[in-house]
């Protein structure tokens, strides 16, 4: 019932080393500090679920975010009323993710293509401006929705917890504080529980039917499937994945405010499943990072950065790169960002992950050269 | 309440279907005897494919009803009229272009078992192994074996017509619908279609077919229906519809063969 096969199997160990392995291989790329290797992780989980709907279906939902969104304030309203314990708010998260997601897959669901994109869309911007003000008594507006010494915790107050000690409360785990390293390690096992879960549905009928849709809509009907509740429960269960990312965020950051449900947050979430691999398992995971790793690194290199690093040119040719390539770093990695799109989308329409499948390939056929195959085709 | 005898398994109603001003199908009155198979020719545009996407639930009729084995198909959705054990062959081969020629014909088998919705997400596909054996000895009968692995998209024409078959069989349907099933195929792909179509007819399945080709009609009807200008101008054994004079005047231009 949970076993994988062997080549998910030796996916899924991979997978694990990699996230598990993350503070020792990211460091030469100075990006090993758990803040941001939380965020890789975080949205790993989002471009996951995300790419069930996107990448089985084919219906682009360009509104994902607002799961993001939703999921980060019930986090920090279950610290505030309930308990600064993490499971009952990841709980939460998940399940009002996904309320959200039955409502607005249900109406956007009943067109597809262009105008599905659009709905969602619409959907998400209503969102975020009723986050933004309309709501402010429950998201606290423009501020964020953040923790305060005087919340009830009515849960907590039941155990006895100490209500009034110096500072903010802190999220724990069954009692224990999370630090850096240990948010860090909460976020990757739930990345590799979601990568697993989703190995599951690509291997299922179930995601051979969301494939279905994907590929020929008509015939699915035609050969008895109702197509309408497969993309709802494919909608439904990737905007629980953002719930989840979204909780996963306000857990290891406290707060929650409206920028998070943004139609940008929603469009870099498509941009890193393209970027990967729209379809694949390790795709939207790759597209994440990647994405994440310009934002964060790319965009903080500076004149000085760049004068440094090519300080053994001579000096009239060393400044004559430094000019140019500040183009493309710091405020304008959007722009090295926009490139690398358009290169990848043109040369390399399956992502990334079509990329090295291309040339493992070559490098296997190098190995094992001429062996025609016996099952060749049948005269006719 | 439309009377129809107990052998009748489909029966299509003083059908009309209008199309702003142009009257498709008029007063269609089709009888379809469980386990045969019947044939529906006709020139081109006399409305073979309209009464066709009328039966499949694909166009409603202006007026008039469809019904299946005491069912009224008539403003049902596809896939309900698909689950009631009907399947169909398009014109243009209906297949998922992005699987595998295996998990083409695998899929409607899911749809078979499990109904038109259900999460299974616990189940590997790789392990069903009885649906994986039916599917593949079905590949192997209907002549694409050894392609299980690849792209459907990548067959040639006729190769798709025959997975889109393979698709419908697996199914097992009560009432199977063909529109030109052996269209764009060559000579030796439509006497191997037609061979198994013979075969199949054992198996106790009703078959309606729309077809040009007069060798493949008279290969395989037991019944057959001749539709001119929406109108069916008449229905009877093949033999009969061979001599009978309005036929020839109308369709066949004279003389058959």
């Amino acid at each position: 019932m949970f076993s994988i096969s062997r080549k998910d199997l030796v996916s899924l160990v991979v997978f694990s080393a990699i996230v598990m392995t993350m503070p020792i291989w990211l460091a030469p790329f100075g990006a090993a500090y758990p803040g941001l290797m939380q965020k890789f992780v975080i949205y790993a989980i989002f471009a996951i679920g995300f790419n069930i709907l996107f990448g089985l279906t084919g219906y682009l939902s360009f509104g994902h975010a607002v799961f993001i969104g939703v999921g980060s304030y019930t986090t920090i309203w279950s610290f505030k009323l309930l308990t600064m314990d993490i499971l009952p708010a990841m709980v939460f998260a998940v399940i009002v993710a996904g309320l959200f997601a039955l409502a607005i897959g249900y109406f956007s669901l009943r067109r597809t293509g262009i105008y599905f994109s659009i709905l969602t869309l619409a959907f998400a911007q209503m969102s975020y401006s009723l986050a933004y003000s309309v709501l402010t008594p429950i998201t606290n507006g423009e501020t964020g929705l953040l923790l305060a010494r005087g919340d009830p915790r009515y849960i907590d107050q039941i155990f006895g917890a100490q209500m009034n000690v110096a500072g903010l409360p802190q999220p724990t785990l069954i009692g224990n504080h999370l630090g850096g390293y240990g948010g860090f390690y909460l976020c990757a096992v739930l990345l590799i529980a979601c990568f697993y879960v989703s190995q599951k549905i690509f291997a299922s009928p179930f995601g051979m039917a969301l494939r279905g849709i994907k590929s020929n809509q008509t015939r699915m009907n035609y050969t008895g499937f109702n197509t309408k509740p497969y993309t709802l429960a494919a909608f439904v269960i990737s905007g629980m994945f953002a719930g989840l990312a979204g909780a996963l965020l306000s857990i290891t950051d406290p707060l929650a405010g409206a920028e998070r449900m943004k139609w940008t947050e929603s469009g870099n979430v498509v941009l890193m499943t393209i970027l990967g691999g729209v379809g694949t398992l390790f795709g939207p995971v790759v597209g994440a990072w990647l994405i994440k790793y310009f934002e964060n690194i790319f965009s903080a290199i500076n004149l000085n950065t760049l004068n440094n690093f090519f300080s053994f040119l001579p000096d009239g040719i060393q400044s004559f790169v430094v000019t140019i390539m500040s183009k493309f770093v710091g405020e304008g990695w959007h722009l090295t960002l926009g490139l690398l799109f358009v290169v990848i989308v043109v040369f390399l329409p399956g992502g990334l992950v079509e990329g090295f499948q291309r040339l493992a390939a070559r490098f296997r056929r190098r190995q094992t050269k001429p062996d025609k195959s016996p099952s060749a085709q049948p005269a006719e | 309440m439309i009377q129809t005898e107990p052998n009748i398994v489909l029966h299509a109603a003083d059908v009309q279907k209008n199309f702003g001003g142009l009257r498709a199908l008029s007063d269609v009155d089709l009888q379809v005897e469980e386990g045969k198979t019947h044939a529906i020719i006709g020139p081109n545009g006399a409305g073979k494919s309209t009464l066709l996407n009328v039966i499949i639930g694909r166009i409603p009729p202006t007026s008039g009803a469809v019904v299946f084995d005491g069912t009224v198909l008539t403003g049902k959705a596809p896939h309900e009229i698909n689950q009631l054990g009907i399947s169909r062959v398009f014109q243009t081969p209906e297949i998922f272009a992005d699987l595998s020629v295996l998990q083409n014909v695998m899929a409607p088998a899911f749809a078979r078992r499990d109904g038109a919705f259900k999460i299974n997400i616990m189940r590997s596909f790789d392990k069903e192994y009885e649906i994986r054996d039916e599917a593949e000895s079905l590949l192997q009968d209907i002549g694409l074996v050894g392609r299980s692995n690849d792209h459907a998209g990548s067959l040639s024409r006729g190769d798709k017509r025959r997975l889109e078959l393979a698709m419908c069989l697996i199914q097992r349907p009560r009432l199977l619908l063909l529109d030109e099933p052996t269209a764009g195929m060559s000579r030796h792909d439509t006497n191997t279609t037609i061979e198994l179509l013979k075969r199949i007819k054992s198996g106790g399945m009703t078959k309606v077919i729309i077809e040009h080709d007069m060798h493949v009609v008279f290969s395989l009807a037991d019944k057959i229906s001749v539709l001119a200008q929406g109108r069916i101008i008449a229905t009877g054994l093949p033999q009969q519809i061979k001599e009978d004079p309005r036929v020839q005047e109308a369709y066949l231009g004279g003389s058959v063969e």
